[in-house]
């Protein structure tokens, strides 16, 4: 058998964001090349935000990535408020707090029940998975509306919302509006916590890595929009210093820059770095269901966060609850901002790990210079040495089951490929004599 | 054993584009599994690993061209497609991404560091319609799902879909709302954009921004000079145009207007 080479495939990734391919070769018992292949085109938003007007920025980042985009008016919102020396707090702070907890929910509930449990299953999809679990998926479909309520409401709809500002929002909700949200909530937490129970029952495949993760850290809560940036062996710095430890990479087969920090190489973020790092600031809810999942207050399996993302829906939904229930409107919907000459920095927790952003403004509060680093770049590397260790662990299972667990793994990170692709710079293909000079 | 009759299929392709209008459908949770009941989904990358092969009977086609790649691949779902129907701004006027058919080539290769080498790509995002024939064409950043859920509707009962191509102004009325920009004099894209999204933006006390394209026969003209009576400058009024849907005819003449 020594030197046998066997390859395994899959040209175009389902059930992840956007468009990418997974290729491994092994020859006799060794993983000689592992590649995740991103070919989503690059859509260069780092490039034509230049010179477009700051308060422009949330609505414009937004659009990299319909699954998340109140995570990229968020660290857009806190770079902007960074450089104009703006600090949003009370009720608006928290009315942010709350659009981002629907999204979590809805992001988390569409990962959890129609891309990645489907996996744990047997089943190519959530609709052939309702076949047999008509309950459960139709529970995960009103979880995951429950989330899309939460941003309706408070953003006016639901894949790239329309009232978030630098500042605060363009109108702040009135209480006869969020009130309804609370029994809503409540029936969601209920859902919640089944779905934690559900998940835990699942088989996972025996795999376990001493990752590094990095994650927001806040003194008080769990971290959303704000925090200092540490990691699991020790590292901690704030936001602003970012670029001086985390530094990209470019490769060949992928049109997203693999990120890695500087004298640690890879590292991973997402909901299971956030949960190892942050466990005591979860609700008391939250920390107790986890437990009760068999969830230690750290997990090293990249399957189980399948059941880091339940317990994130939940605290979630806990989360929202406490601030629709103590929510009096703020007494105007925004802080206004000057423009000037400044640069700033941000950094929030998406659903799939931290998401970066810094700007550069002229005087007149024109985008100079524009850098954005979004979670999934930031994982490529973890995901290929998953894939690899795996792999060199599991050559005993056949093809077909074992190209099904390596998908798996990818899955394993909710892969956002839309958003990993999109700040590559450009070679022009003039496409022939049609092209300008 | 006698077989109902045959399901149609329904097929979901991606080009360049965020997945928000794809996504539009999966956040039909109420219509979700009826539609999965009613349609054999063939091929949606996003939702399934299974891919039945062609052709389809109504192929979904999100997201705009911008690599050569796609430039071919979008004449093979064309072939395999019954009904071709684009989904969003992406793919019915080339999207945000299209802001690079604005600049300056030589511009954006000053902009170019790493290893250019290893990216393949167009000068220009377009449309789909400007590649292949398309049967209807689906406004908005991102779709409404309303919407999304009639054009089924009516393609899978051999309809025409009734999306009104009317402007946002229609929706505000309707809904209640008070002019922004008459009341506050907050500039508004709304008289000149197509109707769809529910007028959202005003009755969040913001002017539209225009993400659903022009509507039919806009007078932008007249806006833009409406726009600067109320102090609103060339700048501004030409990033206004030049957004979501900057390649669209209408937007992108008037956008012309204001290069100065």
């Amino acid at each position: 058998m020594k030197g046998r080479t066997r390859t395994i495939k899959v040209d175009a990734l389902a059930r992840v964001e956007g468009e990418g391919a997974l290729y491994v070769k092994v020859r006799g018992d060794r993983v000689e090349d592992v590649r995740l292949e991103i070919y989503e085109p690059p859509r260069f938003f780092e490039a034509f935000l230049r010179g477009r007007a700051f308060s422009e920025a949330p609505d414009i980042t937004a659009r990299i990535c319909g699954i998340c985009p109140v995570a990229y008016q968020m660290s857009a919102v806190h770079a902007m408020e960074d450089a104009l020396g703006v600090t949003v707090g009370g009720p608006l702070r928290e009315l942010r707090r709350l659009l981002y907890c629907g999204e979590w929910i809805e992001s988390h509930a569409l990962h959890v029940y129609l891309l990645h449990a489907p996996d744990f299953l047997g089943y190519e999809d959530a609709v052939g998975m309702a076949k047999d679990h008509l309950k459960v998926v139709q529970r995960g479909l009103e979880l995951k509306k429950a989330g899309n309520e939460v941003m309706t409401v408070i953003g006016g709809r639901e894949v790239h919302p329309v009232n978030v500002r630098v500042g605060g929002f363009y109108r702040a909700p009135s209480r006869r509006e969020i009130e309804p949200l609370a029994e809503r909530m409540r029936r969601a937490r209920d859902q919640a916590l089944e779905t934690v129970r559900w998940v835990a029952g699942f088989d996972f495949p025996d795999f376990e890595r001493d990752y590094q993760f990095v994650a927001l850290s806040h003194p008080a809560e769990y971290p959303f929009n704000e925090g200092r940036i540490v990691s699991s062996r020790g590292f901690d710095a704030p936001v602003r210093e970012y670029e001086n430890h985390f530094i990209e990479e470019h490769v060949p087969h992928s049109n997203a820059l693999h990120s890695v920090l500087r004298g640690h190489g890879s590292y991973f973020v997402g909901p299971m770095a956030r949960y190892s790092l942050n466990f005591d600031r979860l609700s008391p809810l939250a920390r107790e269901a986890a437990r009760e999942a068999g969830l230690g207050p750290a997990t090293k399996n990249p399957f189980q966060s399948i059941i880091v993302r339940s317990v994130e829906i939940l605290y979630a939904c806990d989360e929202a609850l406490r601030i629709i229930e103590s929510y009096e409107p703020p007494p105007a919907p925004y802080i206004p901002v000057e423009p000037r000459a400044a640069t700033g920095y941000g950094a929030t927790e998406a659903p799939r790990g931290i998401l970066y952003h810094r700007y550069r403004l002229d005087a007149t509060g024109a985008i100079a210079e524009a850098k954005i680093v979004p979670p999934t770049s930031q994982n490529q590397r973890a995901i290929e040495e998953d894939l690899r260790g795996f792999v060199e662990a599991h050559l005993a299972l056949p093809s077909d089951r074992l190209t099904w667990q390596c998908e798996q793994a990818i899955r394993n990170y909710d892969p956002c490929i839309s958003c990993a692709t999109h700040f590559l710079k450009l070679e022009l293909d003039r496409g022939g004599a049609a092209a300008p000079c | 054993m006698a077989r109902g009759p045959r399901k149609p299929k329904l097929a979901v392709w991606k080009f360049a584009s965020c997945d928000g209008c794809q996504l539009s459908l999966l956040d039909c949770e109420d219509e979700l599994l009826a539609v999965a009941g009613a349609v054999d989904i063939a091929f949606f990358l996003e939702a399934t690993r299974a891919k039945v092969k062609g052709p389809y009977d109504l192929s979904l086609v999100e997201g705009s061209i911008t690599t050569p790649h796609d430039a071919e691949r979008i004449h093979e779902v064309r072939s395999a497609s019954k009904h071709l129907v684009t989904i969003g701004a992406c793919a019915t006027a080339g999207g945000i991404q299209a802001l690079r058919n604005f600049r300056d080539v030589r511009e954006f290769i000053s902009i170019v560091y790493a290893k250019p080498d290893y990216i393949d790509t167009l000068t220009t995002s377009t449309a789909i319609a400007e590649h292949v024939k398309v049967d209807f064409e689906l406004r908005g950043c991102p779709i409404n799902k309303r919407q999304l859920v009639e054009v089924l509707a009516a393609f899978l009962c051999g309809r025409k879909p009734s999306i009104p191509a009317c402007s946002v102004c229609l929706e505000c009325k309707r809904r209640g709302t008070v002019c922004v920009m008459v009341a506050h004099g907050t500039p508004c894209l709304g008289p000149v954009t197509q109707a769809g999204c529910g007028a959202i933006c005003p009755a969040y006390d913001r002017g539209c921004y225009g993400c659903f394209g022009p509507q039919e026969a806009p007078n932008t003209a007249s806006l833009s000079r409406a726009w600067t009576a109320l102090g609103v400058g060339e700048r501004d009024v030409l990033r206004a145009f030049r957004s979501f849907n900057a390649q669209a005819p209408a937007f992108l003449e008037e956008s012309r207007k204001h290069e100065g």
